[in-house]
């Protein structure tokens, strides 16, 4: 198996960390950070991947009779995408109720937690 | 009912509880949602305690397979729940608190939002249930679940006066900072689980102990990454930032539990991964691991301490102070021994009742003076004298006046570092201990030059314009402010500092602690326990005790805090800041896209420091 996975993973979550840093817009950084969390679900199954498997479902092979890629890191996988949409559907309602207070959805613009 | 099986329920109550709440409660009446709300919460504390005290002495960690998934010869798919004396005794601290948190609460919000009385007790339980699942976790993905669980309910809770502008913001950046840390954490789990094909911590360990001679990138990485989304939630520097913006923020019940107890999980996270996984032959050679939890624990103290005497925003000062703590516990943990964790379990067990009550001394001056200012507050807390006196008692416990615990955990704790450690762990106690005893002065006897004379009036508009004061926030209690504070919020700082003295009168708690220690550093023992169902007695080393050492030094810091707090009380408030701690402020941007960075660049740095 290649490697080129695992460098799109890492990838992944570095474009996402420098969107979120260099964000003009919450909107865009709360989308920043599930591109963070997607390389997490690439690694995830790039882990569980073996070459010539097939899915792990065993009503319509014999168990034993052929490789088949890992089924942990898929339910992983599953688990870490309700958590995703859960903490996603958070922030963009915390991101909602700052339009409303603030009338702006720009970081730059909201200074009023210093020092 | 056996221990074993009361594990799953000191995660599954609080969990059913806050069920019921969100079905019913949009039909129950005010009182009896609040009243359920504490009757799970307190029946939670009441199996914790049952746990943690009803186990047998020869078993040293009660576990629990759930459904009955047990590992056949060392390897298994189960998911399982460690009840570890230590995480069982977390899990206790957490209930406690919450208990107290909720009686706080009562008579708190005055008018919850119409048709949702149940919505506040419902999220404390759902957090509730993330922190003791998350104190109980025998595997890495649950204890990342339960990591999240808390972190969500802890980003709402935050964010729980959503028509407050400031209250959203600060949710936000708590919400992007910890997400991001919780993402690392499971890249790290990830890089695990190719290595050892095991998710259970007992299991991961013993698959890295089977290659021996030292780490190879791949484990220094996961070790990295994991350790990292764990330094967040314990807001070591530079992952520290969302903590005070969150803090500040937050009602003030919330402030008790995350000031109180969710911090200081991820410590345990880093101690709990750290001896089950990476202790072993094939994890991280001890030196290495010890570089990097002092280092980042030393610059952790030493900035919480500068910031926190630098505030004047009540909730941002105590927030600071829980910053320069953790740096002390993680210096107490860098010593890897039995010594140094028991240290700091006594540290972070009476550290929790002190800070929780100053958080609600604090949330009492908020809802009767619309303001947690400490210049807009000056003097006028005269008219709270008991308040003043618990919030003196909570600052003079924070500085380590002997016999409170924290005394008697930074004494263990600076002994079992040795050297230079005393001489720091006395002037960072001091420096926080000061700092509220200075604002106490200020505000409760009015003390020092009044403001809005001479000097404060000329101040320069754009160095006040730097910092968050406090001014104008909205009181907690709708429908006017307080006149006077009511019994309960009174009750619970009082019970939380007196909780905060017996840790360190009792004995029987000093002898538990220091065997739970004991048992949570003896890496061999867990991994036979778990994998194999065999009970080893660790080897056992003295119990923590007061010294006479530990106590002049507790005096010394104690004397300290006083006269440094009688000194900057001298000076006028509100005086422009000395020009050095500039630098220091304008990196406290309250900036989503900095934390960022500094996010990454601290992951760089624990990078090189393990390597």
């Amino acid at each position: 198996m290649s490697v080129l996975p695992y460098l799109i993973a890492g990838w992944l979550f570095l474009i996402g960390c420098y969107g979120m840093a260099t964000s003009r817009n919450l909107i865009h950084a709360v989308g920043c950070l599930s591109v963070c969390q997607s390389s997490t679900y690439v690694l995830l199954l790039a882990v569980g991947y073996r070459d010539d498997g097939t899915a792990p479902v065993f009503s319509d092979i014999t168990p034993g009779s052929r490789p088949v890629v890992d089924p942990v890191v898929q339910a992983l996988t599953l688990t870490d995408i309700v958590i995703g949409a859960t903490v996603t559907a958070l922030l963009l309602s915390l991101v909602i109720q700052i339009a409303k207070r603030h009338r702006t959805v720009d970081p730059d613009e909201l200074s009023e937690l210093r020092g | 009912m056996s221990v074993d099986r009361t594990l799953p329920l000191i995660v599954a109550a609080p969990l059913f509880g806050a069920a019921l709440l969100v079905g019913a409660g949009r039909r129950l009446p005010r009182s009896a949602a609040e009243v359920l709300g504490c009757l799970f919460a307190a029946g939670t504390a009441a199996l914790a305690l049952y746990a943690s005290a009803g186990t047998p002495s020869s078993t040293a960690r009660p576990l629990e397979w759930l459904g009955g998934w047990r590992p056949h010869g060392g390897a298994g798919v189960g998911i399982v729940l460690v009840g570890d004396r230590i995480g069982l005794g977390l899990a206790t601290l957490v209930s406690l608190l919450v208990v107290a948190a909720l009686a706080y609460a009562w008579r708190y919000f005055d008018e919850p939002p119409r048709r949702h009385a149940g919505s506040f007790p419902a999220l404390v339980l759902l957090f509730q249930a993330g922190m003791c699942g998350f104190a109980l976790a025998g595997d890495l993905f649950n204890a990342f679940v339960f990591f999240e669980l808390m972190g969500v309910v802890a980003y709402a809770l935050t964010g729980y006066r959503v028509e407050e502008a400031r209250a959203v913001q600060g949710a936000l950046v708590f919400g992007v900072v910890n997400s991001l840390g919780a993402y690392t954490t499971l890249l790290g789990i990830g890089l695990l689980y190719a290595r050892t094909g095991e998710l259970g911590l007992a299991q991961i360990g013993s698959a890295l102990d089977a290659h021996p001679g030292g780490p190879d990138a791949l484990v220094v990485t996961a070790f990295v990454l994991v350790a990292a989304g764990l330094l967040v939630k314990a807001a070591a520097v530079p992952f520290h930032f969302w903590l005070a913006d969150a803090h500040a923020v937050a009602p003030t019940p919330v402030c008790m539990l995350m000031s109180g107890v969710m911090v200081e999980l991820g410590v345990y996270g880093i101690a709990r991964v750290y001896w089950t996984v990476f202790a072993g032959p094939g994890g991280i050679p001890a030196p290495d691991a010890h570089r990097a939890l002092l280092a980042l624990g030393v610059l952790t103290a030493v900035l919480g301490a500068v910031m926190c005497g630098l505030q004047r925003h009540l909730k941002r000062l105590l927030a600071y102070s829980t910053v320069a703590h953790t740096g002390l516990f993680l210096i107490g943990l860098a010593v890897l021994t039995p010594e140094g964790l028991g240290g700091v379990a006594l540290y972070v067990l009476a550290h929790a009742g002190v800070k929780a009550a100053l958080f609600a001394c604090v949330g009492i001056l908020l809802d009767r003076f619309g303001s947690v200012d400490e210049p807009e507050l000056h003097g006028k807390g005269r008219q709270l004298p008991w308040v003043g006196v618990l919030f003196g008692t909570g600052g003079l416990a924070l500085a380590g006046l002997p016999p409170f615990g924290t005394a008697l955990g930074k004494a263990v704790t600076e002994e079992a570092v040795g050297g230079w450690a005393t001489a720091l762990f006395v002037v960072v106690s001091a420096v926080t201990g000061g700092a509220v005893l200075r604002a106490g002065a200020r505000v409760f006897l009015g003390l020092g030059p009044v403001p809005g004379s001479g000097a404060a009036a000329s101040r320069p508009a754009d160095a006040a314009d730097a910092e968050t004061t406090g001014k104008a926030e909205e009181p907690e209690t709708k429908g006017g402010r307080l006149s006077r504070a009511p019994v309960s919020m009174l009750a619970v700082p009082t019970a939380l500092l007196a909780g905060a003295l017996a840790v360190g009168l009792v004995p029987g708690l000093r002898t538990g602690i220091g065997r739970a220690a004991d048992a949570f550093t003896d890496h061999a023992g867990y991994l036979a326990a778990v994998l194999h169902g065999r009970a080893t007695e660790p080897a056992a080393t003295p119990p923590p005790h007061w010294t006479t050492a530990g106590v002049l030094w507790g005096l010394v810091a104690t004397a300290l805090a006083v006269g440094g707090a009688l000194l900057a009380v001298r000076r006028p408030l509100g005086a422009e800041p000395a020009r050095w701690t500039t630098p220091l402020r304008r990196l406290h941007s309250g900036h989503m896209g900095d934390y960022v960075a500094w996010f990454l660049a601290g992951v760089t740095l624990l990078g090189v420091l393990v390597v």
